[in-house]
């Protein structure tokens, strides 16, 4: 019930605010603020009452019955890996609210009711124990996040919305025939249909595992894997499905990077545990188990994305290009890690989406923060900033520091995790690897060299330092990077005994 | 049944041809040519055919599906699923056309009248069990429909519209006929419950050959295939659709189709879904080659238009594709996926066509730039068409994406996976045109219009009686329900 309501709560707050007169801006902002507040309340609420010591899903509402025909029913649940991510989500809200007070210039209203709406999608996801359901949220995300990127984005905003909007719906008419074939094949033991179809992942997870049923077929799973791979790989993204996200970054604004750098690429790594790793663990097998071709190329589809995503970065000129493509280095760890499917591979791998979501935040508000100022983002165009702007300075080499992996600081363990799990697997590429964190350094480095070390560029001489209101948006953000620096386990604790059950998952076949 | 028993359960039709003659007659008696009453009398008709449907389907129904005019016709709760849906249809064109400024004023006595004509057509297309009386409301509905085409006689396009209907028309119902007529010669019998066991004893023996069935089938699909503007028989219906008055557009791609696949379904599914005939003569293979190149050429062709009208017919064309996979199997989950999808089909299309009309009303103007900053202008109809849109792309939760979600089950349920993979990157391909209408409705400057276009509460009325069901048809499960009873009934063995 407290789970339905902490997804629900942003989409009566979309109704509300829809429901609101059009002048009143300042209404309509604090009104949305409070109704992505709410869900916060309640996600720091999960996060202190999860029980941690059990894998089993919690809180779960359901399942009810919703559409009869197909067995389709309304089923949501959390574990230890959706709890941090329902966390995440819950965080980034107000926080891109707050992002958004002053930058979002016209149909204010609109934005925030979008904004409401792409909130509950996000939550649903994580938690949905349907498959059905899980989809639908799924999509829900996309809709929003076109006109967030259409309507309120820069000059080529248009293609970049139309872009990402055919990229993602490729990758989910392929998971749909993976899903109805999973769907179709659900009551089927031994060649014999019995019983009813059903869409739950909790029960197809068990069937899934049973010796003779049609679920448990190795080839089966092999097709049903590429499927749901290709969508969520689309949304990671990983190569070669990635060139939408560097364009949709650009144009979006502030606060809608944010959530796309932060949740949504996470939405497609959660997909890849909850239904490839944990509903197909032979499909896995054969991607992962290190003989062959196929049986790297998971390992070294994560390897082209931390090399191949950090070498763009270095390349770039613009400074929330080079975030983006950042972000796409950093998700490889995260493939890298799951390939390992070790424990110390997935735990990397769960901690690395939560850091990568918090730091990658960071950074777009970062860049957001400069570019409302300056209004470029050309990284040659700026210098010396460092003397102009100490507080900012120091905020973003603090987000620099963490997303180049720096020991003490977030990014550095779940990269550690992850490279550790995947060494015990694959030697050859979790050593080829590691040049994406030397790569990740330099771009970082010589971005911090050019933006805010050397002489000030006269032309910026009276740019004002960042506000109150900027700093409140990082603030949370920056200490959760030192806390889960120091103390990692704060985090881990959460998700050990559903990274426990997993594995076990995946070695019982 | 004998045929004077027949006339109590043949009440729907009735009413039409009675309400069809009255509004002529009203048109002679009301001098002023004022066309609102005749509109509200072809209206008023449309209740009373309704409730007659409700009448016959309720009180008779218990009894089973029951023969009216010694075989001819068929009622049972399938035909009464289509004379629903055929009739919300209709009303909703009488509706647009009310609204709708192209219309001749002086000759809407007769518009009205041949509204109601080609709807009593096609409620004898869903109901018809025999041979000749199939290709006699095929031609009824086929030469109303000509004659509505080309009803804006000041505009040559609309002229041109109707030529080109007529013309392929005339060669795709003389190709049904002679499929018919084959068909006829094979078995001696022109009543669809014999057939396909008929036919099943001749091949058996030896007496045909499987060739010939296979050409019949053919030479029928032909006409089926216009009638539903599958390829390769779709030339006519983009020409057709950009040149006749929108209202008429929007029936001919809902009501038009739906009935084409009511009959396609009750020839097909009735007289040729006999298992041990579909092995002997398997053209089920060939019906999935012109599904897929149905929804591919609809969709490819849509991509270039800057014409929302002719992107609509053509988007149409698509769907007739996808809706026809679900006739390829000839299982009850497959033609149950059509009825769905024909449901949530009628109004997310007839809503997207209702948009036209406004907007062609008040901004004058059919192209895609005519749509520009209507978000801002329009709000209200501007979300209200990037739902149909959205919808008729399949991305939930709109009701669009539950009917594909049925018909792509039901094809992978066969083990079609080239054709679902084929439907659903169609839907992607889709998008993309259909996302060019909503970027120019709000991702794009309305330019110096800027003014908000005013528009009445009726329209916003009617408007969301289109909006509401493509929102939540997919939530309910009656429909599910409703179009799975509906199939049960149609073997007549």
């Amino acid at each position: 019930m407290l789970l339905s309501l902490m997804i629900f709560i942003p989409l009566l707050g979309m109704i509300v605010v829809l429901l609101l007169p059009r002048a009143s801006e300042e209404l309509v902002k604090r009104v949305t603020l409070i109704f992505t507040l709410i869900p916060l309340a309640l996600a720091v609420y999960l996060f202190i009452t999860y029980d941690r010591s059990t894998a089993g899903t919690q809180y779960v509402h359901g399942p009810f019955p919703w559409i009869d025909a197909f067995n389709i029913q309304y089923h949501i649940g959390i574990d230890g890996l959706s709890v941090t991510l329902l966390l995440l989500t819950a965080l980034l809200g107000p926080i891109c609210v707050i992002a958004s007070w002053r930058n979002i210039e016209k149909g204010i209203k609109a934005y925030m009711a979008l904004f409401l709406l792409l909130e509950t999608g996000m939550l649903g996801f994580f938690a949905a124990l349907d498959l059905f359901l899980f989809y639908v949220f799924f999509e829900l995300t996309l809709l929003p996040m076109y006109f967030l990127i259409g309507v309120w984005g820069g000059p080529r905003r248009e293609y970049a919305a139309i872009k990402f909007f055919l990229y993602t719906l490729f990758g989910s008419v392929l998971m749909l025939i993976a899903m109805i074939a999973v769907y179709l094949n659900s009551n089927i033991v031994n060649g014999v249909a019995e019983g009813l179809r059903t869409f739950d992942i909790p029960t197809l997870i068990t069937l899934a595992a049973t010796q003779g049923h049609a679920l448990a077929d190795p080839n089966f799973q092999i097709w049903v894997f590429v499927g749901f791979f290709i969508g969520f790989a689309v949304k990671v993204p990983i190569f070669p499905f990635h060139t939408w996200l560097p364009d949709a970054h650009v144009e979006a604004p502030t606060a809608i990077s944010v959530i796309l750098a932060g949740i949504l690429l996470k939405m497609g790594t959660y997909g890849l545990v909850r239904v490839n790793m944990a509903m197909f663990p032979q499909g896995l097998d054969h991607f992962t188990n290190g003989i062959g071709f196929w049986g790297n190329s998971l390992a070294l589809l994560g390897f082209i994305n931390i090399v191949y995503g950090s070498f763009c970065a270095l390349a770039q000129t613009d400074f929330k290009k080079l975030v983006a493509y950042s972000s796409i280095g950093h998700m490889g760890f995260v493939i890298l890690g799951l390939a390992a499917r070790n424990d110390s591979g997935i735990t990397g791998a769960i901690l690395q989406m939560f850091n990568h979501g918090v730091i990658s935040a960071m950074l777009f508000l970062l860049v957001g923060v400069l570019y409302d100022r300056a209004h470029h983002r050309e990284i040659n165009g700026f210098g010396g900033l460092g003397s102009r702007m100490p507080v900012y300075t120091g905020i973003t080499t603090l987000a620099f520091m963490a997303s180049l992996g720096l020991p003490g600081l977030s990014g550095f363990v779940g990269e550690a995790l992850s490279l550790l799990g995947a060494y015990e697997r694959f030697k050859f590429l979790t050593i080829l690897s590691t040049i994406g964190i030397v790569v990740g350094a330099a771009y970082f480095l010589w971005t911090l060299q050019r933006v805010f070390l050397g002489n000030l560029n006269p032309k910026y001489e009276a740019l004002p330092e960042i506000n109150g209101r900027e700093i409140l948006t990082l603030v949370p953000l920056g200490i959760l990077t030192i806390v889960l620096g120091v103390w990692p386990n704060f985090a881990i604790d959460m998700f050990r005994e559903s990274v426990t059950n997993l594995i076990d998952v995946l070695n019982a076949i | 049944m004998q045929n004077i028993d027949s006339l109590l359960y043949f009440s729907p039709e009735i009413l039409l041809v009675i309400f069809a003659a009255a509004v002529i007659i009203l048109d002679l008696v009301v001098k002023n040519r004022e066309s609102v009453a005749v509109a509200h009398l072809s209206l008023v008709g449309c209740l009373c055919t309704f409730a007659a449907v409700l009448f016959t389907h309720f009180s008779f129904g218990d009894e089973g599906p029951i023969s009216l005019f010694l075989g001819m016709i068929r009622l049972d709760v399938f035909s009464s699923f289509f004379k629903i849906l055929l009739l919300l249809a209709t009303a909703a064109t009488i509706l647009f056309s009310l609204r709708s400024e192209e219309l001749d004023e002086r000759l809407k006595g007769e518009y009205y009248a041949l509204l109601l004509a080609i709807t009593l057509g096609m409620f004898l297309m869903a109901s018809s069990t025999n041979l000749l009386m199939i290709f006699i409301s095929l031609e009824t509905v086929s030469l109303t429909s000509y004659i509505l085409a080309g009803f804006l006689t000041h505009s040559p396009r609309s002229s041109e519209a109707a030529f080109k209907y007529i013309t392929y028309g005339a060669v795709a119902s003389g190709t049904m006929l002679f499929g018919l007529s084959l068909i006829f010669g094979m078995t001696g019998t022109g009543d669809l419950a014999q057939i396909s066991g008929r036919l099943t004893e001749l091949l058996a023996a030896g007496e045909i050959a499987p060739l010939a069935v296979l050409i019949a089938i053919t030479f029928v699909l032909t006409g089926v295939g216009y009638k539903i503007a599958s390829v390769p028989f779709h030339m006519w219906s983009p020409d057709v659709y950009e040149g006749a008055p929108i209202p008429i557009t929007a029936f001919l791609s809902v009501a038009s189709k739906s009935a084409g696949f009511a009959l396609f379904i009750r020839f097909f599914y009735a007289g040729f879904g006999n298992t041990e005939l579909m092995q002997a003569v398997d053209w089920r293979f060939m019906l999935a080659i012109v599904s897929a190149l149905t929804m591919t050429v609809g969709n490819l062709a849509a991509l270039p238009q800057q014409n929302v009208k002719r992107l609509l017919a053509y988007s149409s064309i698509a769907h007739g594709g996808y809706l026809l996979m679900g006739g390829v199997l000839l299982t009850s989950e497959g033609i149950g996926a059509i009825l769905f999808y024909l449901v949530v089909y009628l109004f997310m299309n007839l809503g997207a066509f209702y948009v036209v009309v406004l907007v062609a009303n008040e901004v004058g103007s059919e192209m895609i730039d005519g749509y520009r900053g209507l978000g801002s202008r329009a709000p209200l109809v501007a979300i209200a068409m990037m739902i149909f849109l959205f919808s008729l792309t399949g991305i939930p939760p709109f009701a669009g994406f539950f009917g594909k979600w049925i018909l792509f089950t039901a094809v992978l349920e066969q083990g079609y996976y080239w054709l679902a993979l084929v439907g659903l990157l169609n839907s992607v391909v889709s998008l993309y045109y259909y996302a060019r209408i909503v970027k120019a409705m709000f991702l794009e400057d309305a330019g110096e219009e800027t003014t908000r276009v005013p528009f009445s509460t009726g329209t916003f009325a009617l408007l969301s009686v289109f909006v509401i069901p493509t929102i939540f048809i997919g939530f309910l499960n009656i429909f599910y329900t409703f179009s799975n009873i509906s199939v049960s009934v149609i073997p007549m063995q």
